[in-house]
């Protein structure tokens, strides 16, 4: 092929580049491995992941779920995995029918009206929201309510930080660990409220009860869900008045591999969709009156509209929405229903356990889903080192990783996937460990 | 001519429903064990009035096979990299190896969660230290974020770190008289994008007839003393080496400003140059391009922001570092712009990255960037004879014609590409860059063969011909796929984006 | 060759005008809807905003494109035509008649005066695409 393009060597194809740039040595990476060494390199990482291998109870913005074999399955057939954005419809339909079942299942959990075709993750979907809530009301002020995941308003504070928007906080409610609900910085200069539930700590926050106070100064209310398996028992945010819900939708079918890659959920109001961020698939028909589907509304994105852009996102995370649609599909309506119900039963029994330790205690009493504060007697990083070497247990999160004013206080979350025996063996090392 | 073609034949699986019209009332694909704690009634957990009271009507009901059956049908009408050439031009469709999705299945990284104590995740966070090293010496930029979760988020780093850069370095007052960025009129969408992310104003620099940036422009830009930036793709979106780069960065700098280069076309430059060398200051990468993870239909990325040791102090935190044989999250940047994401970024798509840097080895790295470009000006030589080539420069991994000639018979770049397609053919990336009419931007990559190669030379050719001799076939073009070609219009006044139950959609 | 009536004027940016006595109808030119393709979206301003003269009013999308629409002239708007929310293609098949955008209150009814003759925008509109 060189001599037919008149080239002496492979050096040649690279004469546009000046010669004092063209790197003279060959890159100092690692030599080719095998097949045979490579697995074996990252088999001896792997293996000093000792909290891949524990009883884990850890929950906090990333959950372990049930996952059907099938959704593995069905994710690494080439058809998906190795297509591109669907820029042409006509041999894209595989991929563009499942978003457009993905928005829908969105838009039935959340119970919006529109939801678009993923963000990166709930933390950066979140931030979008925020922006989006600007763009809506042409107002500049931002109030982050009670427990919002602490990376998520890492997140956010960043975003806004060069876009003109003013961020608050509206406290705690030490007593609930609910949104205190004074709400003394709402005004008619708020674009929006947001709010988790179930919060940072596991409570269950009032929405709707928010959105009553977010529109009667005209801003919005901005839902923010980590764990999206809620949505099969809770009442969606749509019921409740949101006008902007987004959500991490790991749970669904996405493994934890380490925190990513995820899938950022983001649905709004009919009234609203030509400010969304991000991609949009929608129904088209052809000459012959044949149903399809299409990337549409594009004029709100970077390709088009540049520095306008609703967002500068581009990639999105297509293949893991696709792994929470067929999750969904396989789940389905009453299999969505029973996990919620597993895990709200399971921790209600954890907790009903945890509490009857002596010197341990839950210190928040709002109502919770499937994660809660606990607080001991000694300090939490300790107690849950120790679990983890002595007992095999990963017992939560101390939440002075966050907050180092809480230094006993962990976060415990129990999901489908740890059994009574689970539950058990981490009451009884709490119990033996805390013995005076 | 149209005999010739082996065309897709009328299609297996052409009426698969929305799962939602699939739906029997009643119908399970799923198991759980049963519930081992002593069930309480669910109200005395969860008060009445924060219940579901929908009961998720709508949501599907349907057995294992039914969803296994909907999806095999669904795939099979897309195109994708392993059935065969995908030469989408800046959006580099390689191969993606089968020991990648391995490595990003193994047990130890796949169930680990992200708050595990780094105690108990040094092999994960290991995996970090060491793409970040590899990466660092690829792009000859020592500071390394592996958190953006693709190209753009990792522009908005990028650009977000000049900001903040330049803020210290000038003080706020100062700083607020920079706030300009400049982009190429030849550049992705998505640079504008995130310099309005982070307070920019854009200028719009022109292209040369050359197809390179125009210096004169950037000189007569950076004299007005706002510029705090420029942002640049090399190669750039013209497949072209912009040779004065150094003169470009030198520009920038004496103005004040900083150079920020677009990684989108890295695999021209892998083993061969390395933007650090260039005097470039902070660039993305696109692991999902250039290091072979998938884009799984539109995503995951990862986009990676490698900066010089002066931007270091500003990449989001936490920073993976070693101190003495341990790997350790060091939060201890108080420059930082903060953080981008929440956790570590798409750590999947970094095992998978670095799995593709091992096996490719440092030899094998530089030979892939050399079959990319030799691909590439294969293409370039193959069809310059039927289709209008409008820069003269030898091209490097990807390259641009027009529909120039082709138009005048009416037919033009999009219906050249729907015919493609009944040549068993992805499209090349249409109607950009911007600045070109009628562009067609091809990017064969490294993963294919003379034979392929010479197929899709052959399809070109045999399409331009047609073009003369019976423009009506590549006007109605694709011809046999499934659907035929969508009435985007009539979708975008009446946009329907979810589905919605018969009755519930005539009432509203 | 596109459509230019003889009794309106025209803005280099593709708006024509049709002034009755101080009220100025406005919208896209045949040509300016042509190399548009098909409008699928009109964004208009409300009823009582004011615009300065050649200052963006609005907006006109097409699938993949979109642009800015100015106001030729100053003044307030009194009326838009809302009917172009559910039939954006009225643009398209009618850009002088039904695909009319915003009734504008000129505040300085000199302006149309600087503005194009159909023979110089055809002039006009020639030389550009040359």
């Amino acid at each position: 092929m060189l001599e037919q393009l008149g080239l002496a060597s492979a050096a040649d194809l690279f004469v546009s580049i000046p010669k004092d740039l063209r790197l003279a040595r060959e890159l100092q990476t690692s030599p080719a491995l095998s097949e045979i060494e490579l697995l074996a390199g990252f088999d001896r990482l792997a293996e000093t992941n000792f909290g891949a291998q524990r009883i884990s109870f850890l929950g906090a913005g990333a959950y372990q779920h049930y996952v059907p074999t099938i959704v593995d399955h069905l994710i690494s057939r080439s058809e998906f995995f190795t297509a591109y954005t669907p820029y042409q419809p006509e041999i894209s339909q595989g991929t563009l029918q499942a978003i457009f079942e993905f928005q829908t299942l969105v838009c039935q959990l959340t119970g919006m009206e529109v939801a678009n075709a993923s963000m990166y993750d709930g933390s950066t979907a979140l931030a979008e929201a925020v922006l989006m809530a600007e763009r809506v009301t042409k107002r500049s002020k931002v109030i982050a309510c009670g427990a919002i995941h602490p990376e998520y308003v890492d997140v956010i504070t960043t975003y806004v930080q060069h876009a003109g928007i003013e961020l608050v906080h509206e406290p705690v409610n030490p007593e609930t660990g609910q949104v205190a609900g004074a709400l003394e910085l709402l005004d008619d200069k708020t674009a929006a409220l947001v709010v988790q539930s179930p919060n940072f700590f596991g409570c269950i926050e009032d929405v709707a009860a928010l959105a009553e106070k977010a529109h009667a100064v005209g801003a919005l209310l901005i839902v923010s869900i980590t764990e999206a398996i809620s949505l099969g028992l809770l009442r969606s945010p749509g019921a409740c008045g949101a006008d902007i819900v987004v959500a991490e939708g790991q749970s669904f079918g996405v493994p934890l591999s380490f925190g990513g890659p995820y899938v950022g959920l983001f649905a709004t109001r009919e009234k609203y969709a030509r400010q969304i961020p991000g991609r949009l698939v929608g129904e088209a028909y052809d000459k012959e009156g044949r149903r399809g589907f299409v990337l549409t509304l594009a004029t709100r994105e970077q390709h088009i509209r540049r520095e306008k852009a609703t967002s500068n996102i581009c990639t999105n995370e297509g293949l893991i929405a696709l792994a929470s649609t067929i999750y969904l599909e396989t789940m389905g309506r009453s299999g969505l229903r029973e996990v919620a119900e597993h895990c709200a039963q399971k921790t209600a029994y954890a907790a009903k356990e945890i509490r009857r330790i002596k010197r341990f205690s839950i210190p928040f009493t709002g109502a919770r889903f499937n994660e809660f504060v606990v607080r001991g007697p000694v300090a939490a990083m300790d107690l849950l080192a120790k679990l983890g070497s002595e007992r095999g247990i990963t017992g939560g999160l101390a939440l002075s990783h966050y907050f180092p004013d809480r230094p006993n206080d962990f976060l415990v979350c129990v999901t489908e996937m740890n059994s009574r025996a689970d539950i058990d063996a981490l009451v009884a090392g709490l119990v033996s460990l805390t013995k005076a | 001519m149209k005999s010739n073609i082996t065309k897709v034949t009328s299609h297996i699986n052409p009426n698969e429903a929305l799962i939602f019209e699939r739906s029997q009332t009643g119908r399970v694909g799923y198991r759980l064990p049963a519930l081992d704690v002593d069930e309480e009634p669910i109200a005395t957990i969860v008060p009445q009035q924060y219940l579901r009271d929908d009961d998720l009507v709508g949501l599907p009901e349907v057995s294992e096979v039914d969803v296994i059956r909907h999806f095999v049908r669904m795939s099979t009408w897309n195109y994708s990299i392993d059935q065969g050439m995908y030469p989408l031009g800046s959006c580099t469709m390689k191969y993606n190896s089968r020991l990648n999705e391995k490595v990003a299945r193994i047990p130890g990284f796949a169930n680990l969660h992200p708050l595990t104590e780094v105690e108990n995740a040094q092999g994960a966070l290991a995996v970090i230290y060491q793409l970040q090293q590899e990466l660092a010496e690829i792009t000859g930029l020592p500071g390394i974020s592996l958190q953006p979760a693709a190209g753009a988020h990792g522009e908005m780093t990028g650009v977000m770190v000049i900001r903040s850069f330049i803020d210290a370095r000038d003080g706020e007052e100062a700083s607020a008289k920079r706030r300009t960025m400049l982009i190429p009129d030849s550049a992705h969408g998505t640079n504008p994008a995130s310099a309005h992310l982070s307070g920019f104003s854009v200028k719009t620099i022109r292209s040369t007839a050359e197809g390179l940036t125009d210096l004169e422009h950037l000189r007569e830009l950076c004299a007005g003393g706002d510029v705090a930036g420029l942002m640049l793709t090399n190669p750039n979106t013209l497949g072209l080496f912009e040779r004065n780069i150094k003169e470009i960065c030198q520009i920038v700098h004496d103005a004040g400003g900083l150079v920020y280069m677009d990684g989108a076309n890295m695999n021209a430059l892998v083993g061969i140059a390395r933007p650090g060398d260039m005097g470039v200051d902070v660039i993305h990468l696109n692991l999902h391009k250039t290091f072979s993870t998938p884009h799984g239909g539109g995503g995951p990325g990862c986009g990676p922001c490698c900066c010089s040791k002066e931007l270091e102090p500003f990449l989001p935190v936490p920073r993976v570092v070693q101190i003495d044989e341990q790997f350790k999250l060091d939060f201890n940047y108080p420059q930082s712009i903060g953080r981008v994401k929440a956790f570590f970024g798409n750590y999947g798509m970094m095992l998978r990255a670095l799995a593709y840097i091992q096996t490719h080895g440092y030899d094998g790295l530089r030979e892939a960037t050399e079959a990319a470009v030799l691909n590439a000006r294969y293409i370039a030589n193959g069809l310059v004879s039927d289709y209008e080539k409008p820069f003269n420069d030898p091209p490097m991994h990807e390259v641009v014609f027009t529909d120039k000639r082709q138009s005048r018979k009416g037919v033009h770049t999009l219906d050249i590409a729907k015919r493609l397609i009944d040549y068993g053919f992805h499209p090349m990336t249409i109607y950009f860059p911007l600045i070109v009419q009628g562009a067609m931007l091809i990017e064969p990559t490294e993963s294919v063969g003379r034979q392929e190669l010479d197929q899709f030379i052959e399809a070109m050719r045999s399409i331009a011909q047609e073009a003369i001799e019976n423009p009506e076939l590549v006007l109605s073009a694709p011809h046999d796929t499934r659907i035929g070609r969508l009435d985007e219009a009539a979708a975008a006044r009446k946009p329907v984006l979810r589905w919605k139950p018969k009755q519930a959609a005539t009432a509203s | 060759m596109a459509n230019i009536p003889d009794d309106l004027h025209y803005s280099k940016d593709h708006e024509w005008v049709r002034a009755d006595g101080g009220v100025a109808t406005v919208g896209i030119t045949d040509h300016a809807q042509n190399q548009l393709g098909d409008v699928v979206y009109v964004e208009l301003p409300k009823v009582g905003d004011e615009f300065g003269a050649n200052e963006p009013f609005g907006s006109v999308e097409s699938v993949k494109a979109v642009s800015e629409v100015f106001s030729p002239v100053s003044g307030e708007i009194v009326e838009i035509n809302g009917s172009l929310t559910d039939s954006p293609e009225k643009v398209n098949t009618d850009p002088y008649g039904d695909g009319w955008m915003i009734r504008v209150k000129m505040s300085n009814a000199g302006e149309v005066d600087s503005m194009l003759s159909a023979a110089e925008y055809e002039d006009f509109t020639k030389a550009e695409t040359e």
